[in-house]
């Protein structure tokens, strides 16, 4: 197989054809922030925390194709700002209490506030009116938290392959809508591995709730992305 | 003319209270009240949260005894989780134990020594600039010094159980998320110097004997600032013996005859009422078989040591001793008498902390036990201040319908009025002109209850405390800040 040679932030790395920017990075052992990107699902390109610079233009680096001779910008102080940027704006336009949530030290929306040192609201909040609703089977889903990243609706399925979760409505009316028929359908393990999937406190198991120890939790002791370089080759 | 005197606020912990002391023409006070006028809500925005979040939503209530709320919500919420009150693995209840113990070594130690301690060691009409911890320290460096070290020893303690010193999450529906490590054990059992359990005891015994000896010395002040008979309410443990994180329901009166006793907290509602008043957003709890009128009754250290008939840890148990045998064994009803009561209480807790830290099932590892769901769950708990109260009910789903919360200083409240009263008929009746002094004995009356009242003022040196002289018009005559 051919290979594609590229830089990210003049470090030179190598790609193979079929590799989005994100992928052929994390493969170099370079880490670039994202939310709504997870290991084997199909990318979204819905956060758009993840923009680079190519030639630059701004694209998402987890839907982009990766091209020979690419000079990807990505630890620059704009693109690191623009990023802020994002977080702070998905925090105020929904209602996240991260003291009393479930996912907090798990979360990865809390792990790049974190990152991004996002001491102040620089946006107003927009306090939704939103709420907690059963999906009558194992799971509540907690709108209050949604970021819409469409993780769920990638990959909460049956066993027959119908997926539980969509997107409804568009804009600011835009939610995650679901068939409750299909989530009485989830099992305890799909429960479960949805709320794991879920980069927030959005999707929540019944039943349970902060059983993991402050202090051994996900992010309590290694900040978010700080596992990339460390697993890849 | 008659006049009106407003103090507001007295406090800025769970939120703004004031006192209003309405004299007659003459000046003598015809009427005082000790009103919250903050309204907070919890019950209501608790509501379509799923239960398991209730332990650690609740108990953002309070900064100073967070654990009380965690603990009586995680009670409350194992009886959902099909857990009974006795139900939890033996590490699970002994590190809810610890945790609970820990605080009340916290609470009671920042209670006594850095807000009410200054009263004391200074006079109630001393200068605000020195009557404050940063005065104890500069005054009696070795009392303050104690103080804040077993606060932190405390807190520490909570550190290791709940993950955090202030909201932390230990506590969930059917047990604990973590035991006790060897190296956690040893760090309380053996040092460092000199927060370990054997100096905090140390330390809790001489505070005790420096109130006796403060007592000796100013009796008169003990014994008869807003003193007045009540009933008393707490929890006991099933065999009489003092007990703050579990037992059943025991109320007597001024005379020490039981009104309740081996009652199943669960059925609170059975012998507990509330009655709302329209000049304050906080209810006067009642017992029901003796009405409105006659039923208020006192939480709280002062309680506690009027309901058991012992303590279970043998230092504690000769100062219970000494401390009956003072009232003749009858039931001690002096206002002041509570810091006593409640350094008693922070030796045993101490006494406490050491046998569970040496109590192997710490580091157990069956942490979470799970039966049958139910849809209603109360849990209790004695809370550095009182008896609390906590209840909810869930839906299908998970999701909680109704909470109903009585809080120390809601079961205090008639006391507490009864306290102000006392003091505006015998500090501020007849006088002219309002000191320092007078308003702060207000605080006094009020701080031997709660000290979330009086934090503001000892803790930051400074009270934002502003005396209003109205006329019976509200004309403003004279007023006075600090």
């Amino acid at each position: 197989m051919s290979k594609i040679k590229f830089t990210v932030d003049g470090k030179a790395c190598i790609g193979t054809p079929g590799q989005t920017i994100m992928e052929a990075a994390l493969a170099n052992g370079v880490y670039i922030p994202a939310l709504c990107r997870y290991e084997g699902l199909k990318p979204a390109g819905s956060c758009r925390i993840c923009t680079v610079r190519v030639g630059g233009r701004p694209m998402a680096a987890c839907t982009q194709p990766v091209s020979e001779g690419m000079a990807v910008e990505n630890m620059s102080q704009e693109l690191e700002d623009m990023r802020k940027a994002l977080v702070e704006m998905l925090f105020v336009e929904g209602n996240h209490m991260c003291p009393t949530c479930e996912k907090s030290g798990n979360c990865e929306l809390q792990a790049l506030a974190y990152r991004y040192q996002m001491l102040v609201p620089r946006f107003p909040y927009q306090f939704p009116a939103r709420s907690v609703e059963p999906t009558g089977g194992r799971l509540l889903f907690e709108y209050n938290r949604c970021i819409q990243c469409l993780r769920c609706v990638r990959s909460v399925k049956t066993k027959d392959g119908k997926a539980v979760f969509g997107p409804l409505g568009r804009s600011e009316k835009k939610k995650i809508g679901m068939d409750k028929e299909l989530a009485s359908k989830l099992s305890d393990k799909d429960a479960r591995e949805a709320m794991d999937r879920c980069p927030v406190g959005a999707l929540l198991k019944k039943e349970v709730g902060f059983v993991i120890p402050i202090g051994k939790r996900k992010f309590d002791k290694t900040p978010i992305g700080s596992d990339v370089g460390k697993t890849a080759s | 003319m008659g006049r009106k005197i407003t103090i507001e606020p007295i406090t800025r912990i769970e939120g703004h209270g004031k006192v209003t002391v309405q004299l007659d023409d003459d000046g003598r006070v015809v009427q005082s009240r000790f009103h919250v006028v903050e309204f907070r809500g919890f019950e209501r925005f608790v509501q379509g949260h799923p239960y398991w979040e209730a332990p650690v939503l609740v108990e953002r209530l309070c900064g100073i005894c967070p654990v009380s709320h965690h603990l009586a919500a995680a009670k409350a919420v194992d009886i959902i989780a099909g857990v009974g009150p006795e139900g939890l693995t033996p590490t699970a209840e002994k590190m809810r134990r610890l945790m609970h113990y820990g605080q009340m070594f916290q609470s009671h130690a920042l209670h006594f020594f850095h807000l009410a301690s200054p009263d004391l060691l200074f006079g109630a009409d001393a200068d605000p600039a020195i009557r404050n911890v940063i005065g104890v320290a500069l005054m009696h460096k070795d009392l303050a010094v104690q103080g804040v070290l077993m606060r932190k020893f405390g807190q520490e303690i909570i550190l290791a159980t709940a993950g955090k010193k202030i909201h932390g999450t230990g506590a969930i529906p059917g047990g604990i998320n973590k035991n006790l490590s060897p190296e956690e054990r040893d760090s309380f059992l053996r040092g460092p110097d000199p927060l370990n359990a054997d100096k905090m005891i140390a330390w809790a015994q001489a505070a005790v004997d420096f109130f006796k000896d403060f007592h000796k010395k100013n009796t008169g002040l003990i014994d008869g600032f807003a003193a007045f008979p009540s009933n008393h309410l707490s929890l006991v443990r099933k065999d009489g013996a003092l007990d703050f994180y579990h037992g059943a329901l025991r109320a007597v009166d001024a005379d020490g005859k039981r009104i309740l006793d081996d009652v199943d907290y669960r059925d609170y509602l059975d012998h507990i009422g509330e009655e709302v008043r329209s000049w304050s957003y906080m209810k006067f709890p009642y017992l029901r078989a003796l009405g409105k009128a006659d039923g208020w009754y006192r939480v709280g250290p002062l309680a506690r040591l009027n309901t058991c008939d012992f303590i279970p840890t043998p230092l504690a148990q000769k100062e219970f001793e000494t401390y009956r045998a003072y009232t003749k064994g009858k039931p001690n009803n002096m206002s002041l008498h509570t810091h006593w009561a409640r350094l008693i209480e922070l030796l045993h807790s101490g006494e406490v902390i050491k046998q569970l830290l040496l109590d192997p099932d710490l580091q157990g590892s069956d942490l979470v036990r799970k039966g049958r769901k139910a849809r209603e769950g109360v849990g209790l708990v004695e809370a550095p201040r009182g008896t609390l109260f906590h209840h909810y009910r869930i839906n299908a789903d998970d999701q909680i319908t109704m909470a109903n919360l009585i809080v120390s200083t809601t079961h205090n409240n008639e006391p507490m009025n009864r306290a102000v009263s006392w003091v505006a008929k015998n500090v501020l009746d007849r006088k002219t002109e309002i000191t320092e002094g007078m308003l702060n004995r207000v605080e006094i009356a009020i701080r031997a209850y709660d000290p979330c009242l009086s934090c503001a003022t000892h803790a930051l040196g400074r009270m934002p405390l502003e005396v209003a002289l109205v006329d019976a018009r509200g004309n403003l005559i004279s007023r006075k800040e600090r």
